[in-house]
């Protein structure tokens, strides 16, 4: 990571009776940088952002602002903002009063108040609107006052909670684009929590993959998708199949794994391993050929058209030989191959070549396909 | 942490004062039916269990009870599916006025039946005149009577849970039974009935729960029929002490099995829960015949049901002594109300009334509020505050009232016995206590509906825990406020029950200055402060209603 580290999360955990929600986490983020925590449901990543805000207190942890710990600090004297998964704009107040609320609290004189709260509604493209009720505001205006009302009072870290899944599909790429373009322009540091890899990879600089409350990988999304530190990365970014395979041979960071058919494939992977192995195949990472000897062979037996390629499922055929004393492996296995759009048709016999790339082997055996 | 620990504490001094409140009388009644200066004694139990009058009384009360129910459901539901579901000239009319008994205090109701269908009431008069008869044809006494009043009284909670319960409910259920071929009256039956059972049920334990209670209808038009808040009363007033305590707690069990037994019945709350789209739209009834029969039908009922009303106003402007034999008043002056302002006497019991039901309905807002916000902050006694609020529905208001006089006729501060009896502080502190649960419950729902995300914004925007009290909580709970004290209020302001064995001469309430009204035969006099009463409530309830709308 580039930068000063400006937030810093030392060793956080907090359990809720038997449950842990947060398991010894660690994150640091330079100041002006976007991070997503993504994760399934309960993954931790809620609680974490509501360890941040101030409305849990961690069991064990710190989190340092610029130096300073706040984690015992209650909300009010953290200087976060927050913009709520669903908003929770006052609903008795107006837009104005909505957004001046945060600088009432600071002491900010009411002369002044009037024009910063025009100049936040400026900055989300609602000027005038001071004195609209917001039940009479629609989705996305309210998302904007929730932002508006986040940031007015200028703090030192805005939290956003699922920020764009109450919006319609159609409002949220571009909602997405004026957020990323909103936050870029005041540079203030950022945590995003989202369940959206999509989201997550459009807005952020990095991204903490968060799994039963521990943090599975930090990094770019390039890192993510591209260098999976663990199966459960490789199978929640992206699409993956994956594949209970053999290792046979493992020496100068290529192992040597039996595919179904007894065919052999190289894959590239640094650390030792032992034992039956699970290869995790992105559907870039393979590619459709003329089945024959040598070659991964199955069959067609579903195709999804995507408009420049299409999706091909593969059944193939035989199964991995002595793959161990794993007795629950399938016989055949289905890998999610991406071809041109007429490279087959169902039913097609089919030959899969390794491309080199998109191809991440683990130890253990995993799910099925995932995603 | 800090705040958590200061929680606990608070949480913990608020049970100690409320179960001294709450618990504490009661448990000083139920030690006292079997303790005596000699020790432990059953003596008086084996008096109540060996005497047939008791038994008759508690069976009375229990039969009576179960026949209100059965018979304000027969009433109460008909009307709310009319009025909720099929179109007339006049519905929305009508179904306001059939839900006015809900403000109406019980004596004053019982006031209003007695002038319209007693012994020298019109309708009597009526039959009477054009019978020829030389006496009057009935005598509004008796079991028939008490459920007759009970059930025109009562009908009212089927009536509006009823339609509240139809007006939450998933249109689209009814449509997909439509479009799988079941006809109206299938689709009522095997679909909207079932749906409505939570709501029923619920009506059904407050009807048993009100109707255990009753203490107005059975004192004034039971005659030789006791049920056991009477008994309780003329127990009491004959000065067996001892037997009263076994009777209130003979009462209290009842009141709590009853409960109980209920509650079980009262089945899945989840069915009425999702609800989407638009409202259901009145149905028209398929004839000119069949519309007018739906008109005559509600418009009847409603004014069946508000006849006793009128009545009530007609008879408060009788000058005294002037009515007898005649079918209506021969003369009407405005005098009675007159009287209630210029006379002192007569104006100190409504500034009483007042002030104790003023002061009991603020300190049960601020109890609730107390229990609620800390409940809501999670602490440890968050449950055992809100069934301390809530015990006192299950409790008859006769056996708190004779539960608070023993506690507090005694002086013996180290175990936290005051004698209050007999002094102003009495009635308002058991008028708090019976408006712990009706405060409590609006209070309580108030905050469950409120989005805790709103406070946390607030905090989460530098605003400390008393600004967020006074610009969030507060204000969002502003409707839930008012209807919690519009029905405190209102509950005090007209209590009976409790006055009648806890008032004195300087602290007497409108409702015993009515009885003693009633007993100098002025019914003109009785009957204008029964309308006070009945207006004053009403004005608090529409006020508040008012308020609700503004916000809600």
């Amino acid at each position: 990571m580039t930068g000063s580290p400006f937030l810093r999360i030392e060793s956080l955990s907090k359990r809720f009776g038997a449950l842990a929600a947060v398991e010894d986490l660690s994150l640091t983020i330079p100041r002006g940088d976007l991070l997503a925590l993504l994760g399934p449901s309960g993954s931790g990543k809620t609680t974490t952002l509501r360890l941040l805000a101030g409305f849990e207190t961690p069991d064990q942890g710190r989190i340092l602002v610029d130096g300073e710990d706040v984690a015992r600090l209650p909300p009010a004297a953290r200087r976060f903002g927050m913009v709520f998964q669903h908003y929770a704009l006052f609903p008795h107040l107006d837009v104005g009063e909505n957004i001046a609320f945060g600088l009432a609290s600071q002491g900010v004189p009411a002369s002044q108040r009037v024009r910063r709260v025009a100049e936040s509604l400026e900055m989300v493209e609602l000027a005038g609107l001071e004195r609209r009720p917001v039940g009479a505001l629609s989705g996305g205006q309210q998302q904007r006052v929730a932002l508006a009302r986040a940031l007015a009072p200028a703090p030192r870290v805005l939290l956003l909670d699922e920020p764009l899944s109450n919006l319609d599909p159609s409002l949220r790429e571009r909602t997405r684009r004026e957020l990323r373009g909103l936050i870029q322009r005041i540079g203030i540091t950022t945590i995003l929590v989202t369940h959206e890899q999509e989201e997550a990879f459009d807005l952020a600089e990095h991204v903490a993959l968060l799994q039963k409350g521990r943090l599975e990988q930090l990094g770019t999304p390039e890192e993510l998708y591209g260098m999976p530190r663990t199966p459960f990365v490789a199978g929640f970014i992206g699409r993956a199949s994956a594949v209970p395979v053999r290792l046979v041979a493992h020496e100068a960071e290529v192992a040597r794994v039996e595919l179904p058919g007894a065919v052999l494939w190289e894959v590239q992977r640094a650390e030792p391993l032992a034992g039956p192995c699970v290869l995790y195949i992105r559907p870039e990472g393979v590619s459709l050929a003329a089945p024959g000897s040598g070659v991964v062979s199955g069959e067609v037996v579903e195709r999804r058209f995507l408009g420049a390629a299409a999706l091909y499922l593969v059944r193939t055929v035989g199964a991995v030989r002595s793959v161990g004393s794993v007795a629950s492996l399938a016989d055949a296995v289905t890998i999610e191959v991406l071809g041109a759009p007429e490279a087959a048709r169902i039913g097609d016999t089919v030959g899969l070549l390794p491309q080199g790339r998109g191809l991440h082997l683990f130890g253990g055996v995993g799910g099925d396909r995932v995603r | 942490m800090i705040g958590q620990r200061r929680r606990e504490i608070l949480g913990i001094l608020l049970a100690l004062v409320l179960a001294w409140l709450v618990v504490y009388p009661l448990g000083i009644v139920l030690t006292q039916a079997v303790g005596g200066p000699g020790g432990w004694t059953l003596e008086a139990v084996r008096r109540f269990a060996q005497e047939k009058n008791e038994w008759r009384a508690l069976a009375a009360s229990l039969g009576l009870s179960i026949a209100s129910v059965i018979g304000s459901a027969l009433v109460g539901v008909p009307l709310g599916v009319l009025t909720a579901r099929v179109a007339f000239p006049g519905r929305r009319i009508v179904a306001t006025l059939l839900g006015l008994p809900v403000v109406l205090p019980p004596l004053v109701g019982v006031l209003a039946f007695m002038f319209l269908y007693g012994e020298t009431g019109f309708i009597s008069h009526l039959v009477q005149q054009i019978g020829g008869l030389r006496e009057s044809p009935w005598r509004l006494e008796g079991p028939l009577a008490v459920l007759l009043v009970h059930v025109a009284t009562m009908y009212v909670y089927f009536y509006l849970f009823t339609r509240a319960a139809l007006a939450g409910l998933d249109p689209s259920l009814s449509e997909a039974a439509a479009s799988l071929g079941a006809d109206r009256w299938r689709t009522f039956r095997r679909v909207t009935l079932p749906l409505l059972r939570p709501a029923l049920a619920g009506a059904g334990l407050l009807v048993f729960m009100t109707s255990l209670a009753s203490f107005s209808a059975p004192y004034i038009f039971g005659g030789g029929f006791r049920v056991m808040t009477t008994q309780i009363t003329s127990t009491k007033l004959n000065g067996d002490d001892r037997l009263a305590m076994v009777e209130t707690a003979a009462l209290l069990l009842l009141a709590l099995l009853g409960l109980l037994l209920l509650r079980r019945t009262e089945g899945r709350r989840d069915a009425v829960g999702a609800r989407k789209g638009i409202a259901p739209v009145p149905v028209r009834a398929r004839s000119a015949l069949g519309s007018l029969g739906a008109a005559t039908l509600g418009w009847g009922l409603a004014l069946l049901l508000t006849l006793p009303l009128l009545t009530l106003l007609l008879v408060s402007l009788v000058p005294r002594g002037t009515w007898t034999v005649e079918a209506l008043p021969p003369s009407y002056t405005l005098g009675n109300y007159r009287a209630l302002i210029a006379d002192p006497v007569r104006l100190k019991p409504i500034l009483t009334s007042l002030w104790m039901a003023g002061a009991a309905t603020l300190a049960a807002l601020a109890l609730a509020i107390a229990v609620g916000s800390l409940s809501r902050r999670k602490a440890r006694s968050g449950r055992l505050l809100e069934g301390l609020l809530a015990l006192p529905w299950a409790v008859p208001g006769t056996v708190f009232a004779i539960a608070l006089a023993t506690t507090f006729s005694v002086r013996a501060p180290w175990v936290g016995r005051f004698v209050l009896v007999g002094t102003i502080w009495i009635l308002p502190l058991a008028y708090l206590v019976r408006n712990l649960p009706v405060a409590g419950r609006a209070i309580l729902a108030g905050f469950r509906q409120l989005d805790p995300a709103l406070e946390e914004a607030g905090a989460s925007l530098g605003a400390g825990k008393g600004r967020v009290l006074r610009r969030i909580t507060l204000p969002l709970l502003k409707p839930a406020l008012a209807a919690a004290a519009s029905l405190a209020f209102v509950t005090a302001f007209g209590d009976f029950v409790t006055s009648i064995m806890l008032y004195t001469y300087d602290t007497r309430p409108i409702s015993m200055e009515i009885l003693s009204s009633l007993r100098q035969a002025d019914v003109g006099q009785a009957a204008a402060f029964g309308v006070v009463l009945m207006l004053l409530s009403s004005a608090v309830f529409f006020l508040a209603g008012e308020g609700r709308g503004a916000t809600g």
